[in-house]
């Protein structure tokens, strides 16, 4: 690998203009602003690593319960609102399109392109956690919490809950309707600290905005935009991951 | 410096929106795709299909949004890295438990 | 011994750099908001050492309890936590950080010719966030402890403990992100701030260590996160995810678990072979035998060390297919380090050997590692293994590659490199003594905890047959004298700072780029970026620069 960056030709524009004209972003222990953007992009990535193996036990524990509890995690599926989670995943998608426009218009220098996009991937991260909280609540309703007054009732009688009419459950035995409580956990455990993700990055672009708003992006320091871009992205393909193990199961009876 | 100028976008390829727009159809189109297909009874497939189509969703974000496509070969190894260990972690922990005889109800 | 390489400059004109990175800026705030490499490595070796007495007074009170055959010295409960703590302490705030978050930190931007690592800024970040991590296990310990054991075995844990395993826990979970950071940084450094000609080949061996390293505690520690997480929720809101009565499994926290603390091992050693790779090198004047091989060794070992963690579960319910698989690859991990020794070994052959204390605790590495590693192999045989797991032969394993390998490392990189750090020598003779004593009472302590482990001694007991009394005092009794051998570097250490000889810029003569800077180095490390024109562990290009150097002012 001959990735050592640091060029001859940067060590020797040191050396004849140590203090030449640099941008104020340019941290000192940096040689180049490619060097430094190089490198915050690099390890932004490694952190988006460390998520992902993050995630990775959780979904290590959901494969393990959903191959042993099958049919207890189609039960559990199918009280999840197949069109609020599509609705989500297309609301993640456009936002993930318009922090894509975001980075390209800090790349191409349109300010004011740059804050629209933000603050429209700002409101459909909204929209999503809206979403969510209406799941949520509906979860709580139906007291589908484990923990929290959990019922059996819709997995040992199906014919009473309107909301599954049309999957023609059958009613499951009682171990195994228990066992919905562990598909509840792990729903609100992935998609709460999804959740948690979702509202980090909503913060920060938040923050971003505001400095958007300044022109602190686009007079060329394009990587805070950037990297947070690759931030934004991963959430969104954690949740398509999410969306289709935990939504999709199985919706035909 | 007038060195920067000459550096920006030499090694950084900026993707045109149009690029952007047909991957965000075909984002949609896929979200579209595996709802329908959970629709329908494919028995063993299901799952198999329902997580090809999110991979295959996933791909586009990592090569176009996340512009994995145009990047370094640094980027691309370690991104395959992280997958595989990702990977091993959970074949190897699957592994022991479905040879396991005991907990297959 | 009398021949010796220490060269230090003439002793009546000699004096420390006035301007150097410790007397760069003053006040308390300049170094709690540094973004120095060096000053933050210093805060590190500071904290570590403060928690490493903490353990060693709990392993002082744990021989002591083990005297005598009954739990006459605490009650049983206070044991457990006393060998949790620990552990805790050991583990997660000593080995782990001990290297890469001390010399790693201080050397790695000086060795590839860097002005600082990547990310100061989250080099701090690392070194808070252990403090607070630190701080829980003290809370923790204030607030009457711990007793699961450091490996929080699930069921034990979650269902059947009323200690405080939510702070423990996370205590565990920050001083994790600490590691996380500090193995990111790392890792973007190798990549990306590399001086002119510092090519991957041409790297310290210290570098590729710390770089396999990182690898491990990018990529395993979140898993110890979500692990920790689980364990909270289970505990707290009692979901069932580990808790067979719910159709939990508590096998799960167990492979979570694992999945990080089998490569934690393999990140608390691997930094101490690459301080060994080093101080072999300087103290038989000679490179490194078969530099690839070792460099990829490393490597080997960060990856090969992803598969095997269930060697820790054999006795546990996994199932017999995992437990072959997990075996034979426990056999695959042991041949990079095997790799590494012998290397090691050929680099001293023909080399001219001096006996200096880095060189003596490196002697002490190689022997020490040896025999604990190759006491794993008989426990990652499943079949021994199922005999000896849960006895003292799993204890004197572990301590023999953490304590006698790792520990000896870390003191044998923290003598090698004070003349640096400090721009003062310690006292050589009484340096030499204390690693003696070390060794002597290394093996007092532990050989007899093999012995014991075979005889069926259980390990994590207070109470013991009879039988068993005289192993124990030995080991107790080498106990004593290996606190007296880690006490006495602190206090002549200390000493030094004041009246040791000044060392001047490379008192070892030995190659390497931080070697070529004043001792102590400057903030910037370097005035002009270097140019790396020639391989690591040149002693050929080391004698053109002496020859080149100006040694006296007359």
């Amino acid at each position: 690998m001959s990735d050592s960056p640091a060029t001859a030709h940067g060590a020797l524009a040191e050396a004849v203009n140590p203090h030449g004209e640099h941008p104020s972003y340019l941290r000192h222990h940096f040689q180049s602003v490619e060097q430094q953007a190089d490198t915050t992009n690099f390890a932004m990535w490694l952190f988006l690593l460390t998520e992902v193996m993050f995630f990775g036990g959780l979904f290590a524990a959901y494969l393990i319960y959903r191959n042993w509890y099958y049919p207890a995690f189609v039960a559990g599926s199918h009280q999840l609102n197949v069109g609020w989670g599509t609705a989500n995943t297309a609301v993640l998608i456009f936002s993930s399109f318009t922090m894509a426009m975001g980075v390209w218009c800090s790349e191409t220098r349109r300010k004011n392109g740059l804050v629209l996009c933000l603050i429209l991937t700002f409101i459909l991260g909204t929209c999503f956690l809206g979403i969510k909280t209406i799941e949520y609540h509906e979860k709580w309703e139906k007291h589908h919490i484990p923990g929290m007054h959990y019922s059996l009732q819709s997995f040992l009688n199906p014919a009473s809950d309107p909301d599954i009419a049309q999957y023609h459950d059958k009613p499951l035995p009682l171990d195994m309707a228990r066992h919905t409580e562990l598909y509840f956990f792990l729903y609100f455990a992935m998609t709460g600290m999804h959740a948690l993700h979702m509202i980090i990055g909503i913060a920060i672009l938040g923050y971003m905005i505001f400095r958007a708003r300044a022109g602190a992006y686009t007079s060329g320091h394009v990587t805070f935009v950037e990297n947070f871009g690759l931030y934004w992205h991963f959430v969104d393909i954690i949740w398509i991951y999410l969306f289709a193990l935990l939504y999709l199961i199985s919706r035909h009876q | 410096m007038s060195e920067q100028a000459q550096h920006e976008g030499h090694q950084h390829h900026v993707t045109s929106p149009v690029l952007y727009i047909i991957i965000l159809f075909s984002l949609l189109v896929g979200t579209a795709l595996t709802v329908w297909a959970s629709f329908i009874d494919l028995h063993a497939w299901n799952p198999v299909i329902a997580l090809a189509i999110a991979t295959s969703k996933a791909m586009l974000v990592v090569l176009f949004f996340m512009g994995v496509k145009y990047s370094t070969k640094l980027t691309k190894l370690t991104l395959i890295a992280g997958v595989f260990i990702f990977l091993g972690l959970i074949s190897m922990t699957l592994a022991d438990y479905m040879s396991r005889a005991w907990g297959r109800w | 011994m009398s021949s010796t390489i220490i060269n230090l400059p003439d002793q009546s004109t000699a004096r420390i750099p006035k301007t150097n990175f410790l007397t760069k800026e003053n006040g308390l705030l300049s170094w709690l908001l540094t973004g120095d490499h060096k000053r933050i490595a210093i805060l590190y070796l500071i904290s570590i050492t403060f928690f490493f007495f903490i353990g060693g007074a709990l392993a002082g009170l744990i021989r002591l309890e083990l005297l005598t055959p009954q739990s006459d010295l605490m009650a049983t409960d206070t044991y457990n936590k006393v060998f949790t703590m620990h552990g805790v302490i050991m583990v997660f705030l000593f080995l782990v950080p001990s290297v890469p978050a001390t010399l790693g930190n201080f050397f790695i931007p000086m060795m590839i010719g860097a002005k600082d690592l990547a990310l100061p800024k989250i080099n701090l970040l690392s070194w808070y966030l252990y403090v607070a991590g630190g701080i829980l296990v003290i809370y923790t310990m204030a607030a009457g402890g711990v007793d699961t054991g450091w490996t929080f075995t699930t069921p034990l844990s979650t269902h059947y403990i009323n200690t405080n395993v939510m702070s423990t826990g996370m205590a565990v979970f920050i001083a994790g992100f600490s590691s996380i950071f500090t193995g990111l940084n790392f890792i973007v450094t190798l990549h990306k701030m590399r001086c002119p000609g510092m090519t991957w080949f041409r790297l310290p061996l210290f570098c590729w260590a710390h770089y396999a390293a990182s690898i491990l505690m990018v990529l395993g520690t979140p898993v110890l996160a979500i692990s920790i997480v689980l364990l909270a929720l289970e505990r707290t809101v009692g979901i069932g995810v580990f808790d067979p009565t719910k159709g939990g499994d508590p096998l799960l926290f167990q492979h979570l678990f694992w999945f990080y603390s089998h490569p934690a091992v393999y990140i608390m050693i691997l930094p101490g072979m690459g301080v060994i790779s080093e101080t072999i090198s300087t103290f038989s004047r000679k490179r490194v035998f078969g530099y690839t091989a070792v460099a990829f060794s490393s490597v080997a070992i960060a990856v090969f060390g992803f598969f095997v963690w269930a060697h820790h579960m054999f006795i546990m319910g996994i199932s017999n297919y995992a437990v072959l698989v997990f075996s034979l690859l426990t056999m695959l991990v042991a041949v990079p380090s095997a790799i590494k020794i012998f290397n090691w070994a050929f680099t001293l052959y023909k080399g001219s050997i001096t006996f200096e204390t880095p060189m003596l605790y490196s002697f002490g590495f190689m022997g020490l590692f040896t025999i604990g590693g190759m006491t794993g192999v008989f426990l990652g045989a499943s079949g021994t293994d199922i005999h000896l797991t849960e006895t003292y032969f799993i204890v004197a394993h572990f301590h023999f590659v953490m304590v006698g390998g790792m520990l000896m490392a870390f003191l044998a990189g923290i003598h090698f490199w004070w003349p640096k750090m400090t721009g003062r020598m310690y006292p050589e003779k009484i340096s030499q003594l204390a690693a003696v004593v070390t060794f002597i009472g290394f093996n007092l302590t532990f050989f007899p905890q093999f012995i014991l482990g075979t005889l069926g001694m259980p390990r994590r007991y207070a109470a013991y047959p009879p039988e068993f009394q005289v192993l124990n005092v030995f080991s107790t009794a080498g106990a004593t004298i290996l606190g007296v051998g880690y006490l006495l570097p602190v206090l002549y250490l200390t000493w030094s700072l004041k009246y040791g000889a000044i060392a001047g810029n490379n008192p070892w003569q030995a190659t390497g780029l931080e070697w070529q800077t004043q001792s102590p180095p400057l903030t910037e490390n370097f005035l002009v970026t270097p140019i790396m024109d020639h391989e690591a562990y040149d002693y050929e290009w080391l004698e053109t620069q002496q020859a080149k150097e100006v040694a006296s002012v007359r």
